[in-house]
């Protein structure tokens, strides 16, 4: 094949392509979202004073590092409907795939904050400053340094894994390339463009932290 | 005789305990404005849970403590238990230096000295540089305003945590061992630091091993022993002429590790 015959060959699809992987960036940034609310939560539940949502939180952990992400969008999209809880394709993968990666959140967040010196926050105090004063000024910039390689890597792990939802008709880039392959019976070009899309993206992710690291190591 | 003014710092029966054990037993202390009182002691005795207990960065489970306005009662279901509010107020007034330093890496050596100033009094931004400008003057350290902790030495980073805490315009210093966790090069300028605070008149508590320092420095030395004051006076007298025998005791061993150390010190080629 030809330069032109290839590019005659792909240049049909590159709308298709494109908004398959804005798609994916949408899902992908809904995705964080979720997961930091859940990540939050379960991070605070794990270090309550009440046992049994410590209990809950722990269990949740368990749950959902112990078994597949795609089973646990399985229960979400087929399953729950049986309970009289029907959800589009969208929202069942963006709710699915939140609690799967909020779980690795909260472990996160919870290894950040364990990280930072019992003086940091007792010098705050110390002088006067309120608790909350001392989480926002002094606790929390500190942690957001120690987690960024994590978050970043999770942020990778949570886009890679919008391709599963592929398996419940989210139309996002891997269904979108299995539709046309269908047609065209051209897997390995196809594929290959699609494994191409999604390097871009997962490395703009960690250029972006890359940045942010740098800034964030002035200090060190 | 004139009666004597007010102390600035009164507790009276302070009780402190860990689940079952009892570390501090019935404390009870007058601090005078202009006082510097040394506290001494073995490891354990209580001396740095009572520091930590003034500030209530301990929550004592018995006693009272008056400090200028502030007036708790710490006993159980007391309604003059401290109140978060009235904890920041006290803390606000009783500047703390602690053995680990604990300057905020995230912030310069300025974004340390300014941050309680202006969050906790509500001071302008500029006039809390320029407080601090003249503290970090009188460290001798203005030209590391811009500098990150990680970059100074301990001793510098320690005058910088005196510098935070005097920042606040305290009436009373504690300080908790504060030359403990520094290279013996770099406990002199620390304790000089120290020394011209003491002189200026501030008020201070120091928990300290230095025995030198206490003698030279404090006017008034305490020694804890098993959660309680065994022995209160004026430095010579409380060091040269130790009542107890727990006290004669603390002090050999001491006294005998310094001399080790200048030993050992002075044998380095």
């Amino acid at each position: 094949m030809t330069f032109s015959e290839w590019l005659d060959f792909f240049l049909p699809y590159v709308p298709g392509f494109l908004h398959a992987s804005w798609l994916v960036l949408v899902i992908t940034v809904l995705v964080i979202l979720v997961s930091w609310v859940c990540g939050l939560l379960v991070a605070l539940g794990k270090a309550s004073q009440i046992g049994v949502i410590r209990q809950a939180s722990n269990f949740y952990i368990w749950f959902i590092r112990g078994t597949p992400a795609l089973i646990q969008i399985f229960i979400v999209y087929f399953g729950l409907p049986q309970l009289g809880l029907g959800l589009s394709p969208f929202v069942a993968g963006v709710l699915a795939l939140g609690i799967n990666s909020g779980a690795y959140v909260a472990e996160i967040i919870r290894s950040g904050l364990s990280a930072i010196p019992k003086g940091q926050v007792e010098s705050s105090l110390a002088l006067g400053m309120s608790r909350v004063e001392t989480l926002r000024r002094i606790v929390l910039p500190q942690v957001v340094r120690i987690i960024l390689p994590s978050v970043t890597n999770e942020a990778i792990s949570t886009l890679k894994n919008t391709s599963l939802l592929s398996t419940i008709t989210v139309v996002e880039l891997t269904l979108y390339a299995q539709t046309i392959i269908a047609t065209t019976f051209r897997p390995f070009e196809f594929y290959a463009a699609t494994a191409v899309i999604y390097l871009i993206m997962t490395t703009m992710l960690s250029q972006v932290a890359a940045v942010l690291e740098r800034h964030n190591a002035r200090y060190v | 005789m004139a009666a004597a003014p007010e102390p600035l710092l009164r507790i009276r029966e302070l009780r402190k305990n860990f689940g079952a054990h009892e570390v501090l037993k019935g404390i009870s202390l007058d601090v005078h404005a202009g006082e510097v009182v040394s506290v001494i002691g073995a490891s354990g005795s209580g001396k740095s849970t009572f520091l930590r207990c003034i500030n209530v960065m301990e929550m004592p489970n018995a006693g009272f403590l008056d400090f200028e306005d502030a007036h708790f009662d710490f006993a159980e279901g007391s309604r003059s238990r401290p109140s978060e509010a009235q904890l920041r107020a006290l803390r606000a007034r009783i500047g703390m230096v602690f053995q680990s330093y604990n300057l905020w890496p995230h912030m310069t050596v300025l974004e340390n000295v300014i941050e309680a100033p202006m969050r906790v009094l509500g001071r302008p931004r500029a006039e809390a540089v320029a407080t601090a400008e003249s503290l970090l003057e009188r460290i001798g350290l203005a030209d590391k305003r811009g500098a990150y902790p990680s970059r100074l030495s301990g001793g510098q980073q320690q005058r910088v945590a005196i510098a935070r805490a005097l920042a606040m315009k305290p009436r009373l210093m504690l300080f908790d061992e504060v030359t403990s966790a520094l290279d013996p090069e770099l406990v002199g300028e620390v304790l000089a630091l120290m020394a011209s605070l003491a002189q200026e008149g501030m008020t201070m508590l120091l928990v300290t091993h230095e025995i030198g320092f206490a003698r030279e420095v404090s006017t008034r030395t305490v020694f804890f022993d098993q959660g309680l004051i065994a022995e209160d006076g004026p430095p010579r007298e409380v060091l040269r002429r130790p009542k107890s025998e727990r006290l004669q005791q603390f002090l050999k061993r001491v006294l005998h590790e310094h001399v080790a150390d200048e030993v050992a010190g002075g044998a380095q080629p």
